[in-house]
């Protein structure tokens, strides 16, 4: 079965977010980008059903600028076999992801799509409930355990105090969450190889799909910092803070 | 011109989350109904119809919205959302697996986690792990948004309000429910524990965890652990706490051998009382702490542990 997975471009998890000046959006100026780390989740759980043997292709896609190309890059590096570049330089908001992605599905017609619950960057978590809705397929959101078993998957997904477990008929729509995997490091030789794997390049311009921004971003600000407290001496001292002052214990 | 509000519901009784969604509602300042999906959820419909500013409650009472399979009930709301300009939920597991389906069917651009309602159509919601605030206006004729609840204090009671029952029926066949495990006895689950306890990279090895054990069982606190700590192999990756795993906000935070790498802070700075203990007098972890410990927290744990 054909597997695809899509990939974000998003800022490295472990860079200080910096907002612009004029408060109109966070400043990405000169700011290291990596794949969003759901996105390695879902990258990592294709490559384990190609390997275990139930999948036997990997196709990644991510929309995005030119620079994006990175990050299927990466995708390569980390198993998939080819990767599809949807190339624009306006912000797409995740329904017009999630039509992008749907015009991809149609042709290549995957088995599964694999996608990461969130992106680290806009904290959405919808692109893949959207793709499922507009393919009229079944989705499994926050995905901790995933088997695949003919035209069948049943996934194990993390709930508020819980877990819950469905069985989906495929094609099907399922977005990773962390306990899924732990993503694998591309090693060196992955990364030169990766290099010669294919990567389709489409203008989303040319692709016919309303990607027009239905919301509009007034305002972005830092939140208003905490304040440093105070230091305690001992053990003592903190437990009669928590107890009397903060009153939490 | 109304408000519907996606409601859910445990064990036959309401979702608490609701009476905050309604909060958030009446900032809109339309008539606001309710819908419930379920199997046998009288007892919360009528919890809902006693949420002070609730003027309908519908109930769609069906076996196949038992389970509220997304395929199933997005199809209801997208039925039901006609009559409205706003489509509300909680933005919980369930709301965030739902209300994006809905919208997508509508051809809406949905908006999530919103913490606060500046006016019909312009909200205020945390990006990049709450690192910065954005506010964003809806452009869509309907709008769809998943509420934080806990940003949200709850409303009041009122007398009950009509409850009406919904008859349309939608079953999807592409997906079945097979189980469904929520553990009791056990310790809390991290972003909704009241307490939670983090070690670092500084525990040294995932065996020393034991001594956060300790002082989470005195407290009725959930576990959680830095990046690093899952990095070095201490302990699994769902314990992470930060911008790539859990979001926490508990009533205190109890960060042990955490420097306080950025993405860490982005996933618990919202924590209303943070200790840091920490042998490192320099470490970033002290500038959000509101309580302070310099000192080896292989002597802190134990004399914490037994003193709680």
């Amino acid at each position: 079965m054909k597997v695809l997975v899509a990939v974000k471009r998003v800022i490295d998890y472990n860079v200080k977010v910096r907002v612009k000046p004029d408060n109109s959006d966070v400043d990405l100026t000169n700011v290291k980008m990596a794949m969003n780390p759901f996105c390695e989740i879902a990258v990592e759980e294709a490559v384990q059903l190609k390997e275990r043997g139930i999948a036997s292709e990997v196709v990644a896609v991510t929309v995005g600028p030119k620079a994006a190309q990175e990050q299927l890059r990466t995708a390569l590096a980390l198993g998939a076999d080819r990767a599809i570049h949807l190339e624009t330089d306006e912000v797409v908001e995740s329904l017009g992801v999630a039509k992008l992605l749907k015009k991809v599905v149609e042709d290549e017609q995957p088995n599964l799509v694999l996608m990461g619950k969130q992106s680290i960057d806009t904290d959405n978590n919808q692109t893949g409930q959207m793709l499922s809705a507009l393919m009229g397929w079944a989705q499994a959101t926050f995905a901790s355990k995933v088997a695949i078993e003919g035209d069948t998957a049943t996934v194990e997904r993390e709930i508020d105090g819980g877990l819950q477990t469905l069985s989906l008929n495929l094609p099907a729509v399922i977005t990773t969450d962390l306990r899924l995997n732990e993503p694998r490091y591309a090693k060196l030789p992955d990364i030169m190889k990766a290099k010669k794997k294919p990567v389709d390049t489409r203008a989303v311009a040319d692709l016919g799909v309303d990607i027009a921004p239905r919301v509009e971003l007034v305002r972005v600000e830092l939140p208003t910092e905490r304040q440093e407290g105070v230091r305690v001496g001992s053990v003592d001292e903190l437990v009669d803070k928590l107890k009397n002052e903060a009153k939490v214990i | 011109m109304a408000t519907l509000i996606f409601a859910e519901h445990q064990d036959g009784a309401l979702d608490p989350a609701t009476a905050r969604v309604v909060a958030g509602a009446k900032a809109l300042g339309e008539p606001i109904d309710v819908v419930l999906m379920g199997h046998q959820i009288d007892g919360a419909a009528r919890q809902a119809a006693e949420i002070d500013g609730v003027s309908r409650v519908l109930v769609a009472d069906n076996e196949a919205y038992q389970h509220v399979l997304a395929e199933n009930v997005s199809k209801v709301l997208v039925e039901l959302s006609g009559e409205y300009t706003h489509l509300l939920a909680s933005a919980s597991t369930t709301g965030k697996n739902v209300l994006p389906r809905v919208a997508a069917l509508k051809d809406v651009s949905p908006l999530t986690d919103v913490i606060a309602i500046e006016s019909s159509d312009t909200f205020r919601r945390p990006i990049y792990a709450g690192s910065a605030i954005a506010t964003v206006k809806s452009l869509d004729a309907l709008k769809i948004v998943s509420l934080r609840a806990t940003a949200f204090e709850p409303a009041g009671q009122q007398s009950a309000a009509s409850i009406e029952p919904v008859t349309v029926v939608e079953v999807s066949t592409t997906s079945r429910f097979v189980s469904e495990a929520r553990p009791e006895g056990e310790r809390p689950e991290l972003t909704s524990a009241g307490v939670v306890v983090s070690g670092g990279r500084g525990m040294g090895n995932g065996e020393n965890f034991k001594l956060l054990e300790a002082v989470a069982d005195k407290l009725g606190a959930a576990i959680g652990a830095s990046r690093a700590a899952v990095d070095a192999g201490y302990v699994p990756n769902d314990m992470q706490v930060g911008q790539t795993g859990k979001i926490v906000a508990p009533e205190l935070y109890i960060a042990v051998g955490i420097s306080g790498s950025i993405q860490h802070l982005a996933g618990m700075k919202d924590s209303r009382v943070i200790v840091a203990i920490n042998n490192d007098d320099e470490a970033p972890i002290f500038k959000v702490a509101d309580y302070g410990l310099v000192g080896d927290l292989f002597e802190v744990l134990p004399e914490l542990a037994q003193k709680l």
